[in-house]
């Protein structure tokens, strides 16, 4: 598909992707921190992604091939609309293969395949301020990152244990980047916080709320702990159904009303590229039969 | 005004923007590597990279600072044309070009506030080369070491130790750029 000329490629205009490219580069000088930018309005709804959109439209050159996933799916409703825009308003290349992108634009997931230096990931990123549900004041939580106070952000860790007997925090679980910010990885799960530590560019971007933060490559990121209950990236206790995989993040799929329910990969590219390659699970047909 | 403030701005603004800030980005990103980046003509002394970092980020709402030999009327009618950026003293500059010597000293750039450590300056240093020797630096976006030729040691390790205060560093020669964000550290190579 060839670039829309009634837009301005990628869709926004030179003067705010100059503000969103300084609040990129101060973000990426600053790990972890969160730039405030001036957010504009997308042709889209608040929550779908709109500060992710207007990074990957700050970033994006006409070179570029855009992989949008969410929820590690290439083919639900936001991703092929997002998709979708980026070649009506930037005339670039997609794929679904991770491997073939050069920026990948992700709703709450990292793919399960390493990404490389060639790359950049985006985020999605709906409130960008962990300590928001701890402190609801901006003015407070503002200071708590300036005089690095965490300390109520482990008492939440700690109030898991007291009430679950474990960290419950299953998604969204906040990390310190550099030994200096906390940070929301977005509503990944944790299974994916251990990746963070990548080849790739990590940008986030949070529309609503105007925030901008970013992870340059293999910068430290350690997911908060105690010694005695040390961080632990689960998932659920099964092999995907399709592709037989046993360490990829799944999804639980119900089946009927009688309680029967699949376990598959969330990373639909990962697990159309196992069963491509030969692996089968048990209720796992070969990629070619799906496809007739 | 000269005529020739007019010329030497992107052809195509769009994509050559688009294509520099990636590699504005790469060098911010992974400290001490050498992009190639180009796209801008502007008068001499400035160099081709630092023209267009400058027509990259620069516009009216941020202040630059032409430090020395770059403050000529050809390079300020340029960059007026071009970017619409108001020229400032140190203490109010988003941006500031020169070689290193004439930019100094850095206690003169807003470094931030512990509230709002982005609201600091960004140092666009010319030099004459670059390459990938001299310090050693390591620190986030560096995955063991990597070297660059800086003009200075202490003054990038006292602007370390202001972290997650301090200044920005890019270095441009020709048509090359890299950079030093606050984050990485500097020792003698």
């Amino acid at each position: 598909m060839t670039q829309n000329v009634q837009y301005n490629f990628a869709y926004l205009d030179e003067q705010t992707k100059r503000m969103i490219r300084r609040a990129l580069l101060k973000a990426l000088a600053i790990p972890g921190y969160q730039v405030p930018f001036a957010s504009r309005e997308m042709p889209m709804p608040y929550g779908w992604g709109t500060g992710g959109v207007q990074v990957s439209a700050a970033v994006l050159t006409p070179g570029d091939t855009l992989k949008v996933i969410d929820q590690g799916a290439d083919d639900t409703t936001n991703a092929v609309s997002i998709r979708k825009f980026f070649q009506k308003t930037a005339g670039v290349a997609v794929t679904e293969r991770t491997g073939e992108a050069s920026v990948i634009q992700t709703r709450h997931r990292i793919p399960e395949a390493p990404l490389t230096e060639d790359q950049i990931l985006v985020y999605q990123v709906p409130i960008p301020e962990p300590l928001r549900f701890l402190e609801p004041r901006e003015t407070e939580t503002r200071k708590m990152h300036a005089l690095e106070e965490y300390g109520l952000m482990h008492v939440k860790l700690y109030e898991d244990i007291a009430r679950h007997g474990h960290i419950a925090t299953a998604y969204a679980y906040p990390v310190k980047v550099e030994g200096r910010y906390v940070m929301d990885p977005s509503p990944i799960p944790k299974f994916d916080n251990p990746k963070m530590e990548m080849a790739a560019i990590q940008l986030f971007g949070a529309g609503r709320e105007q925030r901008i933060y970013a992870l340059p490559p293999y910068s430290r990121v350690v997911s908060l702990d105690f010694e005695d209950y040390p961080f632990e990236a689960s998932k659920a206790e099964h092999p995907c159904a399709l592709c037989g995989a046993t360490h990829s993040y799944l999804d639980e799929v119900i089946m009927d009303d009688a309680g029967a329910r699949m376990f598959v990969c969330s990373d639909t590219d990962f697990c159309a590229g196992r069963r491509a390659a030969g692996h089968l699970g048990e209720m796992g047909v070969p990629v070619e039969e799906d496809r007739t | 005004m000269q005529t020739e403030a007019l010329a030497g701005g992107f052809a195509d603004a769009p994509i050559e923007a688009a294509i520099a800030f990636r590699a504005a980005m790469g060098a911010m990103a992974r400290p001490g590597r050498i992009h190639d980046i180009r796209g801008a003509m502007p008068p001499a002394p400035l160099s081709v990279a630092a023209g267009t970092l400058l027509l990259v980020l620069a516009d009216g709402t941020t202040p630059v600072h032409l430090a020395g030999g770059c403050d000529t009327s050809a390079v300020r009618d340029w960059l007026t044309f071009h970017t619409g950026a108001p020229l400032a003293r140190p203490q109010q500059a988003s941006f500031a070009v020169g070689v290193w010597a004439e930019l100094l000293p850095l206690e003169a750039y807003r470094i931030g506030v512990p509230d709002y450590p982005d609201r600091s300056a960004t140092m666009i240093v010319e030099m004459q080369g670059l390459t990938d020797t001299g310090a050693r630096l390591t620190g986030p976006g560096i995955q063991d070491t990597h070297g660059l030729n800086l003009p200075d040691l202490a003054a990038f390790q006292g602007n370390r130790a202001l972290f997650p205060l301090g200044l920005d560093f890019f270095f441009t020669a020709g048509a090359q750029v890299a950079a030093l964000p606050r984050t990485t550290h500097v020792e003698a190579g």
